[in-house]
């Protein structure tokens, strides 16, 4: 498998490998190695069902059954509770972002436990996103699809959580809402968080990403660095089909 | 860094600000001021007697509801917790002489008992098949009931003295009883309403709205529910505990499982998921029951009736539409 991690002394945060994932009986992800490193921003490309949502739903444990390697901070998690997962400093903001409709902003991001020192506090979040204070008291239903993205991301920046899971934060967002996603991941890596962001937008993942994996049938079939983006455009522009 | 074994309450968000006072809103402030005051004035139009036993039944339902409107999990075995509690009490006050306050402490423990074994069982599935299970426990102590000796059969324990509250005010006199029957409810209902608002509730919400969410935030999620299971048990085990004394018998009416589907159609005809709603609700089943109860089996089919068109026509339950069309919450 290509693999465009140069060998480094650095510690990886998060090492994968020959992750296999199975919903019921359909085998979704078939053999994923991917390693990341701390304040790093990873994207997964790839197509529609190419399996970079179920990749991060097998680190959070959340698929059916799971097999391989998943190690965090050198602790292996395969055999963990998705709750422990979360527990052990991995925050997961899931493509449908999860707001909890019957509570309201504020309620909405002080519910996540605390899992470790190191989170944003509460007046840093509203500095990252000033309408999460103005909408302080609305309920989760009445926020618009950014300022609930917003939210769902800062929720679990006040966890303390090292390792963030986006998934496709910038999905069906105005293009002025993407680029202050785009800002706000650059801000959070600045900040020593880890990102592991999947998105089907590859000019969006060029800006914010150190590196990218490429998927294609639930395996990683492809690494590109950032800089190397330009030189590999043809090769992207044949597997995403774009 | 927290470890995996931490007791969830460990990491509790602290309290968010709520609007209103003690998190009632203003409207429920209102409700719960017409409330209270139904609660003082009605006894001296209305016979005490009903009243007891609605306010025992209101809290049963109160019980239910916090486990149906903000955890999700519909029990359908809820009459086993209600009757042990009931049986329990009745025989603590008849056979040892315990004061009415203990008797009913021991019904609601042992309700909370049996619900954390049953909780344990069950919360590990959901939907029908939690539904199922629940029913299928709560049959399972029916039948326990019906062989052993201490619930006297068929028959039940009858006469059931109420004795003095605290050894000091004898419970004898209707009045007396219904004061501390009012007490009993109010303390059950407000401690509901303090749990649903605490942080604790919070993640209960959270779970009902989005359980694998909550999950992967780092909740046992399971852990939760079965808390909320016990408490739903016990305070199911405190309102029969309290209807036993108030009606001086406990029968196999109590833990048989169409008392399990009473308190559903209480909850759902009030307003799933209501403050005020299984109040509601339990007083219109039971004052059809005692009202229409001249008129025999049409007590069974007018109640059939009221609960189709509910399901048909007001799915949110008289409070609930009534919440809706006022645009508040109740």
């Amino acid at each position: 498998m290509p693999d465009a991690l140069p060998p480094t002394k650095t510690d990886t945060l998060l090492a994968i490998r020959d992750l296999q994932a199975w919903y019921g009986e359909s085998h979704v992800l078939h053999g994923v190695s991917i390693d990341i490193r701390p304040g790093e921003v990873v994207t997964l490309l790839g197509r529609n069902g190419a399996g970079k949502t179920s990749t991060l739903r097998a680190i959070m444990g959340l698929t059916g059954r799971r097999t391989g390697s998943v190690m965090f901070e050198g602790r292996e998690t395969i055999r963990m509770s998705p709750d422990a997962i979360g527990r052990a400093g991995i925050g997961y903001c899931p493509e449908e972002r999860g707001i909890f409709a019957s509570l309201n902003v504020t309620e909405n991001l002080m519910l996540p436990p605390k899992v470790r020192d190191g989170g944003l506090d509460v007046p840093t979040i509203h500095q990252l996103f000033p309408n999460l204070k103005e909408r302080a008291n609305s309920p989760g239903t009445k926020l618009s699809g950014g300022e609930q993205q917003m939210l769902a991301i800062a929720r679990i920046l006040r966890t303390g959580a090292p390792l963030l899971l986006l998934d496709e934060p910038t999905e069906g967002l105005a293009p002025v809402i993407v680029q202050q996603i785009g800002a706000m991941i650059r801000e959070i890596k600045q900040r020593g968080f880890t990102v592991l962001l999947v998105e089907q937008n590859f000019r969006f993942a060029q800006t914010v990403a150190d590196r990218h994996y490429v998927m294609e049938h639930g395996r990683v079939v492809d690494a590109v660095a950032n800089h190397e983006m330009a030189s590999s455009l043809d090769r992207l522009h044949a597997y995403l089909g774009v | 860094m927290a470890s995996a074994t931490t007791a969830p309450l460990d990491a509790l968000p602290p309290t968010a600000p709520r609007s209103g006072l003690f998190g009632f809103t203003r409207a429920q402030g209102i409700a719960l001021v017409v409330m209270l005051a139904a609660i003082v004035v009605l006894p001296f139009f209305v016979y005490p007697q009903f009243l007891m036993k609605l306010l025992c039944f209101a809290l049963f339902a109160c019980a239910f509801n916090l486990l149906i409107g903000y955890v999700g999990l519909l029990s359908f075995g809820h009459a086993a917790y209600f009757g042990m509690g009931s049986y329990v009490s009745a025989y603590a006050s008849q056979s040892w002489g315990l004061s009415p306050e203990l008797c009913v402490l021991i019904g609601g423990a042992v309700g909370a008992g049996l619900g954390l074994v049953f909780g344990w069982i069950a919360i590990r599935r959901a939907g029908i098949y939690f539904a199922m299970i629940t029913l299928a426990l709560a049959q399972m102590v029916y039948f326990f009931c019906v062989q052993v000796p201490f619930t006297r059969g068929e028959d039940g324990i009858q006469g059931i003295p109420r004795h003095a509250l605290l050894g000091m005010i004898d419970l004898g006199p209707d009045m007396r009883m219904y004061w501390f029957v009012a007490g009993v409810f109010l303390i059950g209902f407000l401690l509901i309403h303090r749990v649903i608002h605490s942080p604790f509730g919070q993640v209960l919400t959270a779970i009902r709205e989005n359980e694998p969410r909550a999950v992967s935030l780092g909740y046992r999620v399971d852990d939760y529910k079965l808390l909320a299971f016990v408490l739903s048990a016990g305070l199911a085990g405190v309102a029969g505990g309290t209807k036993a004394l108030t009606v001086h018998i406990a029968t196999l009416i109590d833990v048989n499982w169409p008392m399990s589907g009473e308190v559903v159609l209480m909850t759902l005809l009030g307003g799933l998921g209501t403050l005020f709603g299984p109040v509601v609700g339990a007083g219109v089943v039971m004052a059809m029951e005692t009202y229409l109860a001249p008129f025999g089996a049409w007590v069974t089919i007018s109640q059939g009736i009221i609960f189709v068109a509910c399901v048909l026509a007001f799915r949110a339950g008289i409070v609930g539409e009534l919440a809706k069309w006022l645009r508040v919450k109740l």
